[in-house]
């Protein structure tokens, strides 16, 4: 409960701090809705020239990219600003002061900074979410969107893990924020369906920045083509991941001496 | 001696310190090339997956060609890149203008030098990684001797070309305090029209028209299909022109934005 309102209390903060620089939702409205329609207008040239990429049809290409924008709209909220302040703060000390505050220090630098107005890659995503649902019809059920959810939520999980152990490592390495870059060039090759992408790539995706967990396999899920498998490891890879980054980060904080120490 | 004599002097000291510079920046580089080695690799499997469920062509393309194109793509692409359009805010905002304009040479001489640096540097990965792509996709050239040696003039105009046009289109920043969304737009005229989502004879006929009237296609486009042998006699020398004729009109257009552009500069604290 207590954790709820803190969460609550960071994302108000963060409404009250973005509110001082309203032009800054018209610059991420127009930078949002021209990132959709560039990707859609590439999804359009595309299927101008075949009706089926790799076994999937235009519909469910176009549920891919909604998933693409929510998903890194997920991460850009909240997510990444806030582990981006993690890596600052055990660069310049600033930790310290998280440290000392007296509720579960995880939870209180992963809320910490809350960037608003990517929200609006949230809502763009979840409308085209839907439009494609819409689109693809009486095929998706109460129970196979309840279904796509629950990956959805696992997705989400897998990445925030990834990128808290990645953040963790700045304990050791100080330097890292270009680290947080690379992983948001990886992200771009979630547009498409990484089952397209060569065994190489495909791995890479999956295992070394876990980003076909929280796009391509939701999306599975949702036109009905995943494996029960798949959607078992899914679960499993994410709770372990939790438990697995949050071990490791009082692991690393064990290590933390404060830069002025 | 005139600051036009001593340019190449001037050149030769600003590479060895760029090289010094950007070699202390690795992680920046690494970061920079990523982004710019991850999109042709995207659409190259994207366009490879169609040619397959299409029988193996696409607009005369099969996968061994789409593997050839975007490669070329990459090598073209990284070698007319720059990057100052999206830094020009920052400078003018900053006041980090104020000293290159204190130096008796054009501060575009600044910039050239460090984006031939930059390239020379970053072609050494580039190259290797071009050579991985050749292989793990088996990139096809069917292009005769005098269509690879046509390549060359035309790759050097692209790059003069891209460079004079973005270099302008940066100096807005004198007049607009927030560039983004002007350079957002441009990106995405360059990533459709300069064929780097997809060759440009897989576009509807009217975009290619469009392709054809604007300079995008020739930044890009042109030089890889030079290279790809898709292109007659006829066809290169009118890409040649068109080149010529777009950076004619664009060092005029330069000379013009820098002369008012520089009235109005004030840098911040200044």
């Amino acid at each position: 409960m207590r954790s709820l309102g803190l969460l609550w209390l960071s994302f108000r903060l963060g409404v009250l701090n973005a509110l001082q620089y309203r032009a800054n939702f018209f610059i991420q409205l127009f930078q949002s809705t021209v990132g959709l329609l560039t990707a859609l207008a590439g999804i359009a040239v595309v299927f101008g020239q075949t009706d089926d990429l790799g076994g999937w049809s235009r519909d469910e290409i176009v549920a891919l990219v909604g998933v693409f924008f929510l998903v890194g709209g997920l991460i850009g909220v909240v997510i990444r600003p806030s582990m981006e302040r993690l890596m600052e703060g055990v660069r310049l000390g600033t930790l310290d002061f998280t440290l000392t505050k007296p509720a579960d220090a995880q939870l209180l630098v992963s809320v910490k900074q809350v960037e608003v107005w990517r929200l609006v890659d949230v809502v763009l995503g979840a409308v085209v979410v839907v439009i494609a649902i819409v689109q693809l019809g009486e095929r998706v059920g109460i129970e196979r969107a309840a279904a796509f959810g629950l990956v959805l939520l696992a997705g989400v999980a897998i990445i925030y893990s990834f990128l808290l152990m990645l953040s963790t490592l700045a304990f050791w390495l100080v330097r890292l924020e270009n680290i947080l870059v690379i992983f948001g060039t990886m992200f771009e090759a979630g547009r498409w369906p990484v089952g397209l992408y060569p065994p190489w790539l495909r791995i890479a995706l999956t295992v070394v920045v876990p980003i076909a967990f929280a796009i391509t396999v939701p999306v599975e899920t949702l036109v009905g083509r995943l494996e029960s498998t798949t959607l078992v490891t899914t679960l499993v890879v994410a709770v372990s991941l939790l438990v697995g980054s949050r071990w490791f980060w009082k692991f690393g904080l064990r290590h933390y001496t404060g830069a002025s120490a | 001696m005139s600051s036009v004599a001593r340019l190449p002097s001037i050149y030769a000291a600003k590479f060895r310190a760029e090289i010094a510079l950007q070699v202390a920046y690795r992680g920046a580089l690494v970061i920079w090339l990523l982004g710019l080695l991850i999109e042709p690799i995207v659409y190259l499997v994207v366009w490879t997956t169609v040619a397959r469920s299409q029988g193996g062509q696409v607009g005369g393309f099969g996968a061994g060609d789409f593997a050839a194109y975007f490669t070329l793509l990459m090598i073209v692409n990284q070698l007319t890149f720059t990057w100052h359009y999206f830094f020009f805010e920052w400078r003018v905002k900053e006041g980090f203008f104020s000293p290159l304009l204190l130096r008796p040479v054009h501060p575009i001489h600044n910039d050239i030098a460090e984006n031939l640096t930059f390239k020379l540097l970053t072609f050494t990965v580039v190259g290797p990684v071009a050579i991985f792509l050749i292989v793990t996709f088996g990139a096809t050239l069917r292009s005769e001797p005098w269509q690879l040696l046509a390549f060359v003039p035309a790759l050097a105009l692209a790059m003069a070309l891209r460079f004079v046009v973005e270099w302008t289109l940066a100096l807005a920043a004198f007049w607009i305090t927030r560039t983004g969304a002007l350079n957002e737009t441009y990106y995405l005229g360059m990533l459709f029209l300069s064929g780097q989502v997809a060759p440009l004879v897989l576009f509807p006929q009217l975009v290619q028209s469009i392709a054809y009237l604007l300079p995008f296609r020739w930044m890009i486009s042109f030089p890889v299909e030079t290279a790809l042998g898709r292109l007659g006699p006829a066809d290169v020398l009118i890409g040649y022109g068109a080149q010529l004729a777009w950076i004619a009109a664009a060092l005029v257009l330069l000379r013009v934005v820098w002369r008012a552009g520089i009235r109005r500069y004030s840098a911040v604290g200044a």
